[in-house]
C-alpha cells in the first residue's frame, strides 16, 4: 500500500467503496443500458434543429451569402462570431487533457474523456462557418497548398486566415488521435464484456486489437505525455492565430497586441463553462457521480473564476491602451463599443463574463451543482455577446460615415447557429451512449491513491 | 525447448508487483504480462528497456519543421512570387516572420502523427486487429503473467502458486 500514498489532506476522487471492477461496470453501464426516455427527447430536439441547420446552410450555398444580414459595412457578422465561439469552446478538453497531464493533476482523469469529445465535437462545428463563408463552397479548396493546375494559385502564406487554416485542422486531427490513442484501452474493455456479436465486432474494431501489454502500456504512456507536451503549445497556438485574424488586421477595434492572450483565456473560460454544463447533467444521469465529483466542478468553478477576471483584465487594459495610445479612431471606436447603439451587448458581455464569475470566490456557490451549472450557460451567452461585440461593433461604423448601419440577422443566420448547437447536441448525446465516457483505465490506476476507500484505510493507520 | 508458457493470473496490482520481482529473482522468464492499466513501476520490474519513441518523436518534428520551410520557400518565393499588399514575396529571410505559425503547426502536425502512427504499428494496433489477450478479464481487473516453461513445468507452477495467483494455466504459446 505504501506505493500508493497520497496525502491525507488531498480530498477523494472516487467516493465510495469501488474497486477495479466496479469501476468496469459503472462506466460500461451507459453503453450497455438502455436510453431512457429523456435521452430520446433530447436526441430528436437536437435532430431537428441539426436539420433546421442543414436547410439553412444548403439554403444559403444554393442562393448565395446575400441571404446572411450581411451588408456592405458589416461583412462579418454571426458566421464568425459562432466560429470563434466554437473554437474557444474545444480548447477545455485539450486544457484539462494535455496541460492538466503535464502538471499532474489527477483530477484531470475523471473528465477529460468527455471534455475532448466536447472539443472534437465543436470544433467539427467551428470549422464549418468559414467553409460555408466562403460561399462558393464547391472551391474549398483553394485553402490548400495545391498547385495551379487545380485551378488555384499557391496558397498566401502571410495571410491570418490561412494560418488558421492550417493551425485548426492540426488541431482537430492532433485532437482526435490524442482522444482516440486514450480510448483504444476502453474500447479493449467494452469489447471484452460484450455479448452481443455486432457489439463485439464493433468495440474490437474500435479497440485496434488493444491487449494492455506491460510494453504497450509503457509506450502508450509515453505516447501520453509526448502528445500533451505537444498539444499544450498547439492549444495556445490555436486561438493565439484566430486572434490573428482579428490583430493583423488595421480595424480599429481589432488591431491590438493584446489579443492573443485576451482570447486564450477566453477559450478556456468558456470552454471549462461548457465542461461544466455537459458533465453536471451527464454525472447525473448516466450515474457517474462517485467519478466525477463534486470536488471536479468546484476545480473547473476556480478556473473559470481565474480565466473570466482575466478576460474582465484585458477588457479594461483595452479601454485604457484605447485611450492612452492617443489615436482618435482607436479611442471613437471603443467610445462607440461601450456606448454607442450596441451598448447593450457590452454590457451583457460585461455583466455575463467580468461580473458572473466573481460569485464563485465563495466556497458555497462554487460547490453548488446548481449554481454552477447556471453560471456555466451565462458564461457561455457572454463568451458569444463577447465575439459579437468585438466582430460587428469594430465594423458597424466604419472610416465612412454615411456607410454607419446595423446588423440584423436573418432567419438563415439564426438556422445556421442553431443547426450547429443541435449537431454538436446529437454527436455528443450519440457519444454518451457509445463510448466509455470515463476514462476508466487511468481512473483504475488513481484508485488505491485517491479512492475514498484506500484514504481512509491508509490514514487510519497513521493514527 | 518446448513452447509451452503458464499463465498466472492475479487481482491485485500489488501482488502483481512481487509475483515479478520473485519471478525475476528465481531466474525465469517472463514472456509477457497483461494489465487492464498502466502498473507504475511494471516495465521496470520486468526488466523492459525504456521506449524511444519520445526521440522518433523529435526526429519527426525536425522533418515537419524542414518541410515546412521547403514548402513555403519553394511555393512563395521560388516558383511564383507575388507582390502581395506592397509586401514582395523575393526573400525568405524577410517574408520569414509570417511563415512561424505554419513551421509551428507543421512541425506538431508531424511529430504527433508520425509518432502516433509508429506507436500503433510498433505494437501492431490497427483496426480488424484480432485481440490477443488470454483472458477477457485482462481488460477489466485481472492481471495474466505468462512465464516460459524452462525445465520442470510442475515445480514452476507449484513457485507461482505460492506467489498470490487466483487462477494457473498451462497453455502452447499463442502466436
Amino acid at each position: 500500500m505504501s506505493s500508493h500514498y497520497e496525502a491525507p489532506i488531498r480530498r477523494p476522487l472516487i467516493i465510495g467503496d469501488k474497486s477495479y471492477h466496479d469501476i468496469t461496470v459503472d462506466v460500461a453501464a451507459p453503453v450497455e443500458g438502455k436510453a431512457n426516455k429523456l435521452w430520446w427527447t433530447a436526441f430528436t430536439i437536437a435532430l431537428l434543429a441539426f436539420l433546421w441547420g442543414l436547410g439553412a446552410i444548403i439554403y444559403t450555398i444554393g442562393t448565395g451569402i446575400g441571404v446572411w444580414g450581411l451588408n456592405k459595412t458589416v461583412g462579418w457578422a454571426w458566421d464568425i462570431t459562432n466560429f470563434v465561439w466554437w473554437v474557444g469552446i474545444g480548447h477545455a478538453g485539450t486544457l484539462i487533457s494535455a496541460v492538466l497531464l503535464l502538471f499532474r493533476q489527477k483530477w484531470r482523469m475523471g473528465i477529460n474523456r468527455s471534455a475532448e469529445a466536447m472539443t472534437i465535437f465543436s470544433v467539427v462545428q467551428a470549422g464549418l462557418f468559414p467553409v460555408i463563408h466562403m460561399g462558393r463552397v464547391w472551391n474549398a479548396h483553394f485553402v490548400l497548398p495545391l498547385p495551379n493546375q487545380f485551378g488555384t494559385l499557391w496558397t498566401n502564406f502571410n495571410s491570418p486566415l490561412l494560418w488558421d487554416v492550417f493551425a485548426i485542422s492540426t488541431y482537430l486531427s492532433v485532437s482526435l488521435v490524442f482522444w482516440w490513442t486514450g480510448l483504444l484501452p476502453d474500447f479493449a474493455m467494452l469489447r471484452d464484456r460484450a455479448i452481443k456479436p455486432f457489439q463485439k465486432k464493433i468495440y474490437s474494431l474500435l479497440s485496434f486489437g488493444w491487449t494492455g501489454r506491460a510494453k504497450d502500456w509503457q509506450r502508450f504512456e509515453e505516447v501520453s505525455l509526448v502528445l500533451a507536451g505537444l498539444a499544450t503549445p498547439l492549444v495556445l497556438s490555436v486561438h493565439t492565430i484566430v486572434s490573428f485574424d482579428f490583430a493583423t488586421s488595421v480595424i480599429p477595434g481589432w488591431h491590438t497586441t493584446i489579443f492573443p492572450p485576451y482570447f486564450v483565456a477566453g477559450a478556456v473560460f468558456s470552454g471549462f463553462a461548457m465542461v461544466n454544463t455537459l458533465l453536471i447533467i451527464m454525472r447525473k444521469v448516466s450515474n457517474l457521480e462517485a467519478y466525477i465529483t463534486e470536488q471536479h466542478i468546484e476545480l473547473m468553478n476556480i478556473v473559470i473564476m481565474i480565466t473570466g477576471s482575466i478576460v474582465g483584465c484585458a477588457y479594461i487594459t483595452e479601454l485604457f491602451i484605447a485611450w492612452y495610445s492617443g489615436v482618435e479612431y482607436e479611442q471613437y471606436a471603443f467610445l462607440n463599443r461601450a456606448t454607442g447603439p450596441y451598448w447593450w451587448a457590452y454590457l451583457l458581455m460585461m455583466s455575463c463574463n467580468v461580473f458572473s464569475p466573481q460569485f464563485m470566490w465563495s466556497k458555497k456557490l462554487r460547490t453548488s451543482i446548481t449554481f454552477s451549472f447556471i453560471i456555466s450557460i451565462v458564461v457561455n451567452i457572454g463568451m458569444w455577446f463577447e465575439r459579437f461585440v468585438i466582430i460587428v461593433t469594430s465594423l458597424h461604423r466604419d472610416y465612412l460615415p454615411s456607410s454607419w448601419t446595423m446588423f440584423s440577422p436573418t432567419f438563415v443566420d439564426i438556422g445556421i447557429y442553431v443547426g450547429t448547437i443541435g449537431f454538436f447536441f446529437v454527436l455528443f448525446l450519440l457519444y454518451a451512449r457509445t463510448f466509455p465516457v470515463i476514462a476508466q483505465a487511468e481512473v483504475k490506476s488513481i484508485l488505491k491513491s485517491s479512492g475514498e476507500k484506500f484514504k481512509q484505510l491508509r490514514d487510519g493507520n497513521h493514527e | 525447448m518446448s513452447n509451452k508458457v503458464v499463465q498466472a493470473m492475479y487481482n491485485d496490482d500489488d501482488i502483481l508487483m512481487d509475483a515479478v520481482k520473485a519471478v525475476r529473482e528465481a531466474n525465469h522468464h517472463i514472456e509477457e504480462v497483461y494489465t487492464p492499466f498502466p502498473v507504475h513501476g511494471l516495465d521496470k520490474a520486468m526488466g523492459l528497456k525504456g521506449t524511444r519513441i519520445a526521440i522518433t518523436a523529435f526526429m519527426y518534428g525536425c522533418v515537419g519543421l524542414a518541410f515546412a520551410i521547403w514548402m513555403m520557400n519553394y511555393m512563395m518565393i521560388q516558383d511564383w512570387p507575388q507582390d502581395i499588399g506592397g509586401k514582395p514575396s523575393f526573400s525568405f529571410a524577410a517574408n520569414s516572420p509570417a511563415f512561424v505559425p505554419i513551421m509551428f503547426e507543421l512541425t506538431v502536425f508531424f511529430a504527433a502523427h508520425l509518432m502516433v502512427i509508429t506507436f500503433y504499428m510498433r505494437s501492431k494496433l490497427w483496426p480488424f486487429k484480432k485481440a490477443e489477450n488470454p483472458d477477457p478479464r485482462t481488460t477489466d481487473d485481472m492481471f495474466v503473467m505468462e512465464v516460459a516453461v524452462d525445465g520442470d513445468e510442475n515445480e514452476l507452477v507449484s513457485f507461482l502458486e505460492k506467489t498470490g495467483t487466483v487462477e494457473i494455466k498451462v497453455t502452447e504459446k499463442h502466436y
